[in-house]
């Protein structure tokens, strides 16, 4: 099986300028890869660094130490030092994202926020669309909040849509932020009927899940990412 | 991803007097990427687009354009009726206000058909069409093209400065504050449609706002300035989800939340 993703040696912290420059260490010495069709599950308490990781993997973190190693069109991209442009190159064919909260753009519609990773790829409008009506309605979003702008949805509902977003597209790396912590439980059995069929397909899957049954579903394996505490490297 | 940059910036400087307007920017812009400057007012956020669109010669530096026949060229060493031949063409200017860049006494089809005139477009009938085929585009009714900008609403007013801009397929726009001073329901629209425009025609663009949020909506990289200086600069997420420098991380943190 391929590894599509190799993390090793992350290290992260921030440093707090208006907090007179405290330093917080978030994590340090991270490092797992991911094979195709794996799915896994980011584990350990509130506030261990789940989302950090994640948001170092998608860029919108930076990384102090290590490499993010990620296959790309057949070539190796260190996203760790990666310009701008490559990342975003990335991201649009390669790495996908489904964040725990969907960022609205003012009177883009629902069915056309799912459809746009398809038609940054090139498929026609009419085609992406099509795409996401099925998504949709897979999800159960009732048929009338389509055409609407999410901004106005409930928090189960965007998060619907911010799945069907991610989920659209073929992207052989997918990053879970929680995508279940909103759903109601025939919700949450459709999203782990999806991700079963990612792994199938060969995608590699990373994730963050907080729904013990869920997690027990579609985990592989579990990263305990206490293990990357930078407290264990200070001395 | 095409390989070779649009825009070359080398070390630009500018200074008024001993006053430093803005100092050694270098970046290089691609084809179909949207640069954010952002910054408080007087950061120099306005002069280094000046200095990249030929309004102001920087004091040194160098701004290279690539242009259509494959070659670079060095912005200041190109004669001042080329420079505006390309202003007029391969590049839009979006100001502020609109009254800047529209002539208010002519009708809104006028101020379209202009920039095609421009272009060597002499047949009256092609550049009507065009010029109403580009206010549909930006949501102005099309029996207003025969209306002075004069009798626009504010928002209108910019959405006619966009078409007017955009009519000759430029590869680059420069945008200076292009939502500033409008009500937040037509800030929205307004950020949808140069959203989609800039999606649709694979645009690069450089756009001046100290608004981070329409930063976020629109770019893809982003610059901070302050004094002059570009003093953080990278993935428009990466700079807004993890700032770095004491001054970002002030004005990440001063965003309102609603």
């Amino acid at each position: 099986m391929p590894t599509p993703l190799v993390v090793s040696e992350v290290a992260k912290s921030f440093t707090m300028h208006l907090r007179d420059g405290v330093r917080l260490p978030v994590v340090a010495n991270v490092s797992f890869s991911v094979k195709a069709g794996e799915c896994v599950v980011l584990g350990g308490p509130s506030g261990v660094g789940k989302s950090s990781i994640l948001k170092m993997l998608y860029g919108n973190y930076g990384v102090d130490e290590g490499q993010i190693l990620v296959e790309h069109d057949g070539r190796l991209v260190n996203l760790a030092t990666a310009e701008p442009r490559a990342v975003l190159e990335v991201r649009r064919t390669t790495l996908g994202y489904v964040s725990q909260f969907l960022r609205v753009v003012p009177r883009v519609s629902a069915l056309d926020i799912v459809a746009e990773p398809l038609q940054a790829r090139g498929v026609t409008a009419a085609d992406a669309r099509e795409r996401a009506a099925e998504l949709l309605s897979k999800l159960n979003l009732p048929r009338e909040l389509w055409a609407l702008p999410p901004a106005t949805f409930s928090g189960g509902e965007q998060q619907r849509v911010n799945i069907a977003r991610g989920f659209i597209t073929d992207h052989k790396i997918l990053l879970l932020d929680e995508p279940t912590a909103s759903l109601d439980a025939k919700n949450r059995a459709v999203v782990v009927e999806m991700i079963a069929r990612k792994k199938a397909a060969g995608t590699a899957l990373i994730g963050i899940f907080h729904d013990e049954e869920v997690r027990e579903a579609v985990a592989d394996r579990i990263i305990d990412v206490s293990e990357f505490s930078p407290r264990k490297y200070a001395a | 991803m095409s390989a070779v940059p649009l825009l070359k910036v080398s070390d630009v400087s500018k200074f008024y007097g001993s006053r430093i307007g803005c100092r050694n920017v270098s970046f290089n812009l691609y084809p179909g990427e949207v640069l954010a400057i952002v910054g408080e007012s007087g950061s120099g956020k306005t002069t280094l687009l000046s200095c990249l669109s030929t309004r102001l010669m920087p004091t040194y530096g160098v701004v290279e354009y690539h242009m259509r026949d494959g070659q670079y060229r060095d912005l200041a060493r190109m004669s001042e009726a080329e420079r505006r031949f390309l202003m007029r063409t391969d590049w839009g200017f979006v100001h502020q206000n609109p009254a800047d860049g529209l002539r208010m006494t002519v009708s809104a089809g006028a101020n379209v058909g202009e920039r095609l005139m421009a272009v060597g477009d002499r047949h009256y009938g092609n550049i009507r069409t065009a010029a109403g085929d580009w206010l549909k585009r930006v949501e102005i009714e099309e029996d207003r093209i025969d209306d002075q900008p004069r009798a626009f609403s504010g928002g209108m007013r910019q959405r006619l400065q966009i078409a007017r801009n955009l009519v000759t397929s430029p590869r680059l726009v420069f945008m200076d504050e292009p939502t500033g001073g409008l009500d937040v329901s037509v800030q929205a629209r307004l950020l949808d449609l140069v959203r989609g425009l800039v999606h649709d025609l694979g645009l690069a663009a450089v756009i001046v706002t100290h608004d981070l949020a329409v930063a976020r909506l629109l770019s893809h990289r982003m610059m901070v300035m302050k004094d002059g200086a570009v003093i953080e600069q990278g993935l428009t997420d990466r700079v807004l989800d993890d700032p770095r420098e004491p001054y970002t991380q002030l004005l990440v943190s001063s965003i309102l939340q609603v």
